[in-house]
This record gives C-alpha cells, structure tokens and sequence, in this order.
C-alpha cells in the first residue's frame, strides 16, 4: 500500500471504513507531512495538531462503537476566511491577525457534524482579493511543482496543501476564480458550486453576490463526497437556496453518450496560447471518446465581465470590508487621537496595498454622481453575460474552456501591474457574474507544469460537472500526477 | 475619467482609510490603471437593460416572527480592543 497521505479523499474513507486505518493513523501522518513541508510552502497559517489528535481519538472510538457517520474521523482543512470558533481565522489580514472566531461558520458546522477532522487553517490572498496567494499578510504559498512559482489565488493555500499531499480535502471559496485558477495551477480538482448552493453564513464577505464556497481536492469524486456534506439551505444565509442535495457521488459514473459540450468561440480565438489549445484538444478528445458531442456556442459579453467584476466586487467589498473599524474586533492602531484617527489608521495600518486599492475603486464606483457610470451599467452588463450562458446552455449540457490563459506564472511576476493580474480571471469571472458552477480538472501538463480544464453547468448542476470529470478521470491518468521533490 | 491625487484622499476619507503620501501617488497611478480597464465597459449599448443584482434572483424567505438567537455578548466582548461593563470603548467623541 502506498503511503497514507498519498491516499485521495474517498480511497481513505475507503480504508477507515474498512478499518485497515484508524483517524488517529490518517490524522497523525498528515500532520506529520504538514510538519515537514508546510515551512516550504506556507500553505497552513494555522496548524491545530492539538484539537486534530483530539477528535481523531474521538472519531476512533465512535468508529469502534459503530456510531459516527460514513465521514468519522477524515480529515479537511479549512481556507482561513471560514470562521472557526475558538481558532485563529485571519482571512490572509493583518486587520484580523488577532481575531479568534466566536463561532463556525456554517461549513465548518456541517463538515464537524459529519466527523470531520480539521488539521487547520489555510493561507489565502488577503480578504480572498488576489490570484497569486502574494497579497497574504503571512507570505507567499508556493506552487509545489515549482517553489518558484505561484500556486494562484486566492484560495492558493487550499490548492498547494491538496497538491503537496498536506490535506485530502481542502474548502475553498470562489468570487471570481479563486478556487478554479488555483486548482489549475496545482493539479488539483476543485468546484465552485451554484451562487446559493453553499451557506455562506459565516464566510468572510468579500463581494456577497459573487462569492460562493466551495472544494479542492485529487478527484472529482472526492468533491462529490465533500459537496454531499457542505451543499443545502442555511437559514441564517438569506441568499442560501432552498434546493434539495443530490447524492453527487450517485451519478459519477452516468454514460457522457449523448452529452452536448458546448465551447464558447471565445474562449478559442487566436489570443489563445497554441499549447494551452493542444491540451484542451486532448481533453476534448477524451470527452468524445466517451461519447459526448461538441458544439460552437457565443458568450458574446464575456470579455466585459473583467471590466463589470472590477466594478461589482470592490463596490460590494468597500461596504462589506467597513466592518472593520478597529472597535469591535481584530487590530486596533496604538493610542488613537480621536475616533476619526482611530478609523484611518487602523484600517491604513491593517489591510494591505490590494485591499485598499479595493476599497478605493468601490468607495469612487458608489460615490455620488458616479452610480450610473459604474455600479448600474456593471450590473446591466451582468444581466447581459447572464443571459449569454442561459442561452448557450440551452443548447448544450456543459460549457468547456481553459481555466487559465497560461500555467502558474513566477512569484513577483505580475505583482507590479495590478490589471495584469486581473487579466489571470479572464476565464473564470464571468462564470460568478452568472452564479452558474464551474470546475477545474487536470489537463495535461505543459513543460512540466499543471493546467486545468473548465466545465461551467446549469445552475445547480454541480451532478453532471462531477459527472463529465469522474468520467475523464477514469480513462486519464492526468489528476494522478504529483509534483517531484516534496 | 481619470483620478486627481486629490480625488484619492477624497475618496480615502469617505472610506475611513488613512493613506500616506507616497501610498496616495503609487495609488493614483494604480487606480487610474484599473479604471482604465473599468471603462472598457462604455462600450457596451445596455440601453434599456434591466441591472441584474443577484445571478439567480432568488426570493427573500420569511420566517416566523420569534427569537432565534441568544445573547452571547460577553463571548462577543472578549475579542474587542477595548470593552468595559458591556461597552465598547472608543476616545472621546463628545466632550
């Protein structure tokens, strides 16, 4: 048998279920892997061996009753913009590097509910703004195939930790491609899920009509398993939907035959880097081998959904990011002079270069006299991106694409021209623009480095996305590939 | 539309968001950028679009008219800056 931590998600709930492992076993070697590697590659702000041993142990002896759920005792780790009650949760900030969550989000409920172990917290781009991981108040996480390079972002910590083998199961969340790019750039599966189909009760806000929590893991089918535990109506989330959760690992192995793949012309004109388009040749060829069809579908307003993200997101984050004040939580600058300076200065000193730049663009787009030149015409240019994808997946089941325009690009690379690193979105953004869920799965590799190919579905179609990977990763070996040397 | 210098300590006031000197000049060129690519958008004919808020439009859910959650503000007020009897403390507002 091959090493504990080299097990996917579903291969270790395998063996706890046939109890050839116990939690305390699964729980102990990742966190001795996490020991050895995480001063590499950063990709833990918080490890919480203490609490991981302790419900583990816990976790064993319900196995040993017969009790728990068929989940007991595996592990997750947690991106840190999930509040966790009694833990750390950052959100990548300096404005929260004090801040212990006074409860869990409600992710961290379901998957504590279900028996999972949570082995910490996961480094990300400050307040998820970011496609790098370098806009972290802790540091950089590092790309595990090339510690040169980038992991992406923003949920780079939960995608470099799946890669390394640190975590099998890894949350995440998604405002604009933070978990599709990520999981491109390492190797890695990961899903955002439908706008509503997750709570988001607990979830750090950064732009609260694009933001959705999600997963990353090895395989489609590991998602479906966590997707199973994390999906359904939160009462204390007024935009969570009231929508019945399939069982997502029942469909995983549903015939492709018949299938309509549509993919947006956009997507392929001749910006498209010529090895990027032979990797997605060769992942549309196994599509079709499988017996899926393909057809040419427009997004005709895709290439606006850059310009309108970069309105809605910092507009939505200049008023949710108002919350911190310095008052009632996280940093508070030293002996303020009056409430005014209290403000200014703890909110100067506590976010970073990007997140201000956020605030800043939101505060102008919402300023008085600038609403309809920004903030509406962003919103009706949404509605037209919209209206693009509903149109398009009428006439096919699934949407393909390339997740990223390139592989992961080199630390410091582009962190000097900020629309340069907008531009890392182009693919993924307008897929939140439409709440629709979309994934990444490995591609083949491109001089030695991960790429990732994109499914976007109907809403609420998470099924038929795990459905088409599953099925692709049955006949390919390109999500078995691990990074050498770590 | 392009920014001012003075545009940006306008707007950083409104945001409570304290920025130094050189922070203000390397933003200014930084946010012109942005905007740049933002105007992209004036493009686009949206005449008689309707903004879309919300992807999926969901409907707001009602509940029943009872209290669902309990006082926990001293768990709440342990994490503040300063707290004191149940108040947050902050420096003087009126004298």
């Amino acid at each position: 048998m091959s090493h504990i931590t080299d097990l996917s998600f579903s291969e270790l709930k395998k063996a706890l279920n046939d109890r050839t492992l116990s939690s305390v076993e699964i729980t102990s070697a990742f966190l001795d892997r996490i020991d050895a590697l995480n001063p590499t590659l950063n990709a833990f702000i918080t490890i919480t061996r203490d609490e991981a041993m302790q419900a583990a142990n816990d976790a064993d002896t319900l196995i040993s009753q017969g009790a728990g759920t068929p989940y007991t005792g595996l592990p997750i780790a947690h991106k840190d913009l999930f509040c966790t009650d009694g833990t750390l949760t950052t959100c990548g900030s300096k404005i929260l590097s004090n801040f212990v969550a006074p409860y869990d989000a409600q992710v961290v409920s379901q998957c504590k509910n279900a028996g999972l172990v949570s082995l910490g917290k996961l480094n990300m781009d400050e307040f998820a703004m970011g496609s790098s991981n370098e806009n972290s108040y802790y540091g950089p996480v590092k790309n595990p195939w090339d510690t040169t390079r980038v992991p992406g972002g923003s949920s780079g910590g939960s995608a470099a930790a799946v890669a390394a083998n640190l975590t099998p199961l890894a949350t995440a969340t998604d405002t604009g491609g933070s978990i599709r790019q990520p999981a491109a750039f390492t190797g890695t599966s990961g899903l955002k899920p439908t706008y509503g189909r997750v709570s988001r009760f607990g979830m750090i806000a950064y732009a609260s009509s694009l933001d959705q929590g999600g997963l990353i893991a090895q395989t489609a089918e590991d998602i479906a398993h966590g997707l199973g535990l994390i999906a359904g109506h939160d009462s204390r989330d007024s935009t969570s939907a009231d929508q019945p959760v399939p069982d997502y690992t029942q469909t995983l192995n549903d015939s492709l035959k018949g299938k309509v793949i549509g993919i947006p012309k956009e997507f392929f004109d001749d910006r498209l880097d010529s090895a990027m388009r032979q990797a997605m040749n060769e992942v549309l060829d196994v599509l079709k081998s499988l017996g899926a069809t393909t057809t040419e579908v427009s997004l005709e307003h895709v290439a606006e959904a850059i310009p309108a993200y970069y309105v809605i997101a910092p507009a939505e984050a200049s008023s949710n990011l108002s919350r911190f004040d310095g008052v009632r939580f996280g940093y508070r600058a030293d002996s303020p002079t009056d409430l005014m300076d209290l403000y200014e200065r703890s909110r100067g000193e506590g976010f970073g270069s990007e997140v201000k730049r956020r605030i800043l663009i939101g505060t102008y787009a919402l300023s008085e006299g600038y609403y309809d030149a920004y903030y509406k015409k962003a919103q009706q240019i949404r509605r037209l991106i919209r209206d693009d994808f509903n149109r398009a997946l009428g006439t096919c089941d699934l949407l393909f694409g390339p997740t990223t325009p390139s592989t992961a690009f080199v630390i410091g690379e582009k962190t000097a021209d900020p629309v340069a690193m907008y531009l890392e979105d182009i693919y993924t953004v307008a897929t939140n623009m439409a709440g629709l869920p979309g994934g990444s799965f490995q591609a083949p590799l491109i001089n030695g480095l991960p790429t990732g190919y994109q499914l976007t579905g109907r809403a609420f179609g998470e099924s038929m996305i795990l459905n088409a990977a599953h099925q692709v990763q049955t006949v390919t070996d390109w999500h078995t590939l691990r990074p050498e040397g770590v | 539309m392009s920014l001012t210098s003075d545009d940006v300590k306008r707007v950083a006031k409104l945001a409570r968001l304290g920025l130094t000197e050189a922070e203000t000049t390397e933003t200014l060129t930084q946010l012109n950028s942005i905007l740049g690519l933002v105007d992209q958008m004036q493009q686009i004919d949206t005449n008689g679009v309707a903004p879309l808020a919300h992807p999926l439009e969901l409907k707001q859910t009602l509940r029943a008219d009872a209290v669902t959650e309990t006082n926990q503000r001293d768990k709440f007020q342990a994490i503040a800056p300063q707290a004191d009897q149940g108040l947050y403390l902050v420096p003087r507002v009126v004298e």
